[in-house]
């Protein structure tokens, strides 16, 4: 066997280079279906924006809508509530944003109800600074969904969205 | 089986060789000596091997995206080849790759009928094989289930019914095999399941039916022994394998014209249509690789003895090895051999063509003979043919002039250099 | 010689099914046959065509016929009719959809968003067969791939019927079509010249109106054909230069020991 490992080639012929290159692109090539076919689908992807009627949201309350299968928190505050979450110190947050960014209409506070630390849905209401609590790890966020204290590290991520009207809100 | 032990060169490389064998196992299989006449017909082992892979890992997705459920199934199809990212082009490779499967399983299975692949002391290779193709016949009428169109399930209730023919318990074992008293929900469930499993069995005994021919090495055209290594062999990398991949890419090209340019024409229009238990199609045809013994199952007047002839059909090709009395193992040195071995290949190609027309008057009687004819070409005209045959001579090798001046090393020459250009 | 034969063989094998598909529809009349444009190597779909059988669809099918597996936004995707996206929302908007359960619990109607599925004629198909006098009329989703013929053979049912000839008598409902299997129908005859008016001025023959909404049919049951057909080309060029690649690697691999022997 020893013999034919010297039959073996030791230099390599351009025409066999390019056929295993040409060989190589199209295993990739023929590789990007089977990876994309787990990306969202066109079904999904169309299924990208929920409109909300919130005409029966009183202040002080919060509803939660499903959209794109996450939980998104809808929240008319009050006057305390905003005037809380606008006299905060910006450069005391772990992840500066002003609450006039996060909400547009001051009234009307958007966001997805997941935790940034690892997902799970906090709770409406609860925890040091009167906005939300994670129950999982111990994030506690204030009246404008910022991180205060805890585990998480950025705010609660607010979705792209707009009134269509007075009483209905789009999401996505 | 090489004699030589391997050493790999870096001291990571005996460290985890010593462990675990791999780098022996794969220098054994680049090194592998095989015969340097193997032919282009010797190349759908690696075609095959191809093809189970593709199976299973298109199939694997496209279970990312099926639902097993009577009432989903055709739906979740369609949502496939709808919505899903590529899903038109997965469940078309899927589709047409059973039957490009089929296709090359056949060729295989007919280059070793010529070249008497099967005798001694390949035998367990052939066995091996012979179980592989029944698996896949079975993966393949399970997955046919799958999409819940009227063949599929017209399909599933045909071929069912066959084991309604057992006496006594026939009943009892059809309504195990559907979980209720016709084709439903909880025979898709388990069919799908099944369907899911068998390629991973294939798989299996693939690894055995590789492992059982790399003890006596392949057979070749010339079908006497090679010693090997020899002059008469090359190692299996790189001539085999580039070889091995010209004629995958030539095979790919006919897949993918199907696959692209006529992806429904092997399959059949009535399985776009969901199933429906009130309504059976007009003609129920299976895929057209199980047509002929689908003849044979019909042109028996009687059930029970119908379906025993499609087992025995398949059955006959598993103890071939004994039946085939001849001590020259290819067709090129057995002149008669050859003349019957085109006859049955005609012969089952009629049995294709008959299990695909009505089973009546004219097509009937031709599917009867065929039948008999089948048969009668394993257990009549081979084991008698072995006996009375007058053989040419056999080359003793490959390259040298055999001792005593047959005419017949031309030939072997000309096969072997044959494949080469 | 042999391996010709052997070839040769497989293909016979390969076509004798297709033969057999074939006989059984030369038992009927044969075909009608258009230049379809999807046909062939290179076949897309004529966008106008498109969109001209979706007009037809809705004007004249959908009043029977479901097509439940398309969403309002498959009429401005890509290698589809290819509305834009505001005509497209214009059409799903002026169908009323389902939906609910609101908070009340109840079911309510509104307007269809891209992302609804066709709505479709009946809630049911025992409802479509009662008001169809027991007949169902099948979806159009895939119904071009789920008849022998597929195009051709939906093209000549719409343009097949005809009177019946003398001795065959028809019950109430039951129409003469030389196409059909079994010649009868109980679909009565849906287009006539001048049905409907095209907004592109193409003047408005049956002919005209079952090829366009035939077009539209087989757009339905193979939406991605064009895609299909493109990359089919790339592929099939791709695998054929590696081939000859891998040809002359082989040569060169096997000169090695050829000079040996």
């Amino acid at each position: 066997m020893s013999d034919s490992d010297k039959k073996k080639p030791n230099r390599r012929d351009f025409i066999i280079t390019a056929t295993a290159t040409a060989g190589v692109v199209g295993v990739g090539a023929a590789v990007w279906p089977l990876v994309d076919q787990m990306n969202p689908d066109a079904s999904v992807k169309a299924l990208a924006s929920t409109e909300v009627d919130v005409s029966n949201v009183k202040p002080g309350q919060s509803i939660t809508v499903l959209w794109r299968g996450k939980p998104v928190f809808i929240k008319r505050r009050t006057k305390i509530e905003i005037d809380e979450a606008r006299n905060v110190n910006i450069k005391e947050l772990k992840h500066p944003e002003t609450d006039e960014v996060r909400a547009k209409n001051p009234e009307w506070l958007v966001m997805v109800g997941i935790c940034t630390h690892l997902g799970c849905v906090p709770l409406t209401d609860k925890g040091d600074y009167n906005g939300w609590f994670c129950p999982c790890h111990g994030s506690h966020y204030d009246t404008s969904g910022r991180i205060r204290k805890g585990p998480a590290p950025t705010n609660l991520e607010v979705p792209k969205y707009e009134f269509v009207n007075s009483n209905t809100i789009k999401i996505g | 089986m090489s004699d030589h032990e391997y050493h790999p060169k870096s001291r990571l490389g005996k460290w985890f060789n010593d462990r675990l064998p791999l780098l022996t196992l794969a220098n054994h299989l680049s090194d592998y000596p095989t015969p340097k006449n193997l032919n282009y017909w010797w190349t759908f082992g690696g075609i095959l091997t191809f093809c189970l892979i593709t199976q299973i890992v298109t199939g694997v997705i496209l279970g990312m995206h099926y639902v097993a459920h009577a009432d989903l199934a055709f739906d979740s199809v369609e949502h496939i080849m709808r919505d899903v990212n590529y899903g038109w082009l997965i469940r078309y490779v899927h589709a047409n790759g059973a039957s490009m499967f089929f296709l090359a399983v056949y060729i295989h299975i007919f280059r070793a009928l010529y070249y008497g692949s099967y005798k001694s002391p390949r035998e367990m290779i052939w066995i091996l094989g012979m179980i592989i193709y029944f698996l896949m016949m079975m993966a393949a009428f399970m997955g046919y289930v799958l999409p819940w169109g009227q063949m599929s399930f017209w399909g599933a209730t045909v071929i069912t019914n066959l084991f309604s023919a057992i006496p006594f318990v026939g009943e009892s074992i059809t309504n195990w095999l559907w979980g209720g008293y016709a084709v439903d929900n909880p025979t898709l469930t388990r069919f799908f399941s099944l369907h899911y499993l068998i390629p991973f069995l294939i798989l299996g005994l693939v690894v055995l039916h590789i492992w059982a021919l790399h003890i006596p090495g392949n057979n070749n055209p010339i079908g006497i022994d090679i010693k090997k290594p020899s002059k008469d062999t090359v190692p299996f990398h790189p001539y085999i394998v580039i070889k091995d991949m010209f004629a995958l890419l030539i095979f790919l090209i006919i897949f993918a014209f199907f696959v692209f340019y006529a992806p429904n024409i092997l399959g059949h229009s009535d399985n776009y249509i969901e199933a429906n238990p009130l309504v059976t199609p007009a003609h129920i045809v299976p895929e057209w690789y199980l047509l002929p013994f689908y003849a044979i199952l019909r042109s028996v007047p009687d059930k029970l003895f119908g379906v025993i002839a499609m087992f025995l059909s398949i059955f006959v090709l598993v103890i071939l090895p004994w039946l085939d009395t001849s001590k020259v193992r290819s067709a090129l040195f057995r002149p008669l051999y050859k003349q019957f071995y085109w006859f049955l290949i005609a012969d089952v190609l009629i049995l294709g063509y008959m299990g695909a027309m009505p089973a009546e008057g004219i097509y009937l009687l031709i599917a009867r003979v065929a039948t008999i004819y089948y048969f009668a070409h394993f257990l009549i005209i081979l084991p008698i043919l072995g006996k009375k045959e007058k053989t040419l001579d056999v080359p003793l090798n490959l390259t040298e002039p055999v001792l005593g001046g047959s005419q017949n090393t031309s030939m072997a020459k000309e096969v072997s250099t044959f494949k080469r250009n | 010689m042999k391996k010709l034969i052997l070839i040769l063989s497989v293909f016979i094998l390969l076509i004798s099914f297709n033969i057999q598909e074939t006989k059984a529809a030369e038992d009927n009349e044969e075909l009608l046959k258009t230049d379809w444009s999807f046909k062939s190597f290179f076949g897309t779909y004529d966008r106008a065509s498109l969109q001209r059988g979706y007009q037809i669809y809705t004007e004249v099918c959908a009043s029977c016929h479901s097509m439940k597996y398309l969403s309002y936004r498959n009429l401005y995707e890509k290698g589809g009719p290819e509305f834009s996206e505001e005509q497209a929302k214009a059409i799903a908007s002026n169908f009323e959809v389902e939906d609910g359960p609101n908070n009340d619990g109840e079911m309510f109607t509104r307007p269809g968003k891209l992302s609804d599925k066709f709505v479709q004629p009946y809630a049911n198909e025992q409802e479509a067969k009662a008001l169809n006098g027991g007949a169902y009329p099948p979806d159009m989703s895939v119904l071009i791939k789920a008849r022998k013929g597929g195009a051709n053979y939906i093209y000549s049912v719409l343009l097949g019927y005809e009177e019946p000839p003398s001795g065959v008598i028809l019950d109430d409902g039951v129409y003469y079509n030389k196409f059909m299997y079994g010649k009868k129908i109980k679909m009565p005859q849906p287009l006539s010249d001048d049905l409907v008016e095209y907004s592109d001025g193409t003047k408005a023959t049956s002919e005209q109106m079952a090829k366009d909404v035939v077009t539209f049919m087989m757009w339905a049951a193979e939406p991605h054909l064009e895609q299909r057909h493109k990359t089919g080309f790339r592929v099939i060029i791709y695998l054929i230069i590696l081939t000859i690649l891998v040809y002359f690697s082989m040569k060169k691999i096997w000169s090695r020991i050829e000079t040996k022997v």
